[in-house]
């Protein structure tokens, strides 16, 4: 078993760096995590930005989960909301796209246009 | 379904909604005869004894965006396909316990998949809620809480990218401790 005395060095080293983590104004990703999102692998592009987020160390940007939005032949489906409030929504994504979209549109702030719901239901 | 993970995480979406913030994840072996028990058991609001019922019906769901839940229907059919089955206990007010049991060596049982990251995923997106992840077998058991690991934390979130791979590995360990030999994905 992993130890407690791990735990509390993780603590420690986080406690000097958690000023900088506090942000108010965050980005979120949400991801569709209902039966359909999941059954059409909804899980391994939510490991896929979690994972490409801590790659970059980018620490204010979040990611969370939601459910059915009802359009499920999309899925897996994200939603990116700006700290200004707009949203984009990507579809039918998988880990690769899910890299991208960090790469280019939390890093670079340039959407994926040909990811998003309004390129495919052109 | 693929994997026990993804409907672990389906159903868990269920208690969510339900508005519980215990939830406890329980995977056993009783090994007489050879079965693998998977138990989600949340405090949120339960559900009528009619609503209950039904809820193992694909056109039952409380979901508004359209009328077809398929988590349960799901689960259970993973479930009967080995031979076993879905038992739902639920009480409004008071929560609800999912436990669906597989037959270990049946060819149809989907493997484990990937538990400790679901689970990781699960306490990283909803941090407010007291996880608790139980494992047992003849070989060993293994417990994990999330408020045993804020207390160890005090000021630093849950949510800390090394708190959760520490998590994700100590369930890792956990599984391999406890369902290593025992079932065959697991070694």
């Amino acid at each position: 078993m992993k130890s407690i005395e791990e735990l509390k060095a993780i603590k420690e080293r986080a406690l000097k760096e958690i000023s900088i983590r506090e942000n108010e104004n965050k980005v979120r990703i949400v991801v569709g995590m209902a039966t359909c999102g999941i059954a059409a692998g909804a899980k391994g592009v939510m490991s896929a930005f979690i994972e490409e987020l801590n790659k970059r160390n980018i620490q204010d940007v979040t990611v969370s989960m939601t459910g059915c939005i009802g359009i499920c032949r999309h899925e897996p489906i994200a939603e990116v909301y700006e700290a200004n409030g707009e949203k984009t929504t990507y579809i039918k994504l998988d880990a690769e796209k899910a890299r991208r979209i960090v790469a280019e549109h939390i890093v670079n702030q340039q959407p994926v246009i040909e990811f998003t719901i309004g390129a495919a239901e052109k | 379904m693929k994997d026990l993970s993804l409907h672990l995480m389906d159903i868990v979406q269920n208690s969510i909604t339900a508005g519980a913030d215990h939830i406890s994840l329980n995977l056993s072996i009783d090994q007489n005869p050879h079965w693998l028990i998977c138990e989600i058991i949340d405090n949120g609001c339960g559900m009528e004894a009619e609503f209950l019922e039904k809820v193992t019906d694909p056109f039952k769901t409380t979901r508004t965006t359209r009328d077809v839940g398929l988590g349960l229907p799901l689960l259970k059919l993973s479930a009967e396909m080995t031979g076993g089955k879905l038992a739902l206990e639920s009480e409004p007010g008071k929560g609800t316990t999912v436990r669906a049991t597989f037959s270990i060596g049946h060819i149809d049982r989907i493997p484990l998949g990937d538990i400790p990251g679901t689970i990781t995923m699960l306490i990283a997106t909803h941090p407010h809620i007291l996880w608790t992840v139980n494992f047992t077998s003849d070989r060993e058991s293994f417990i994990l809480d999330t408020d045993t690991i804020k207390k160890e934390l005090d000021d630093v979130p849950i949510t800390h990218k090394d708190v959760l791979e520490w998590i994700q590995n100590t369930i890792s360990e956990g599984i391999r401790a406890v369902f290593g030999g025992v079932l065959d994905e697991v070694n």
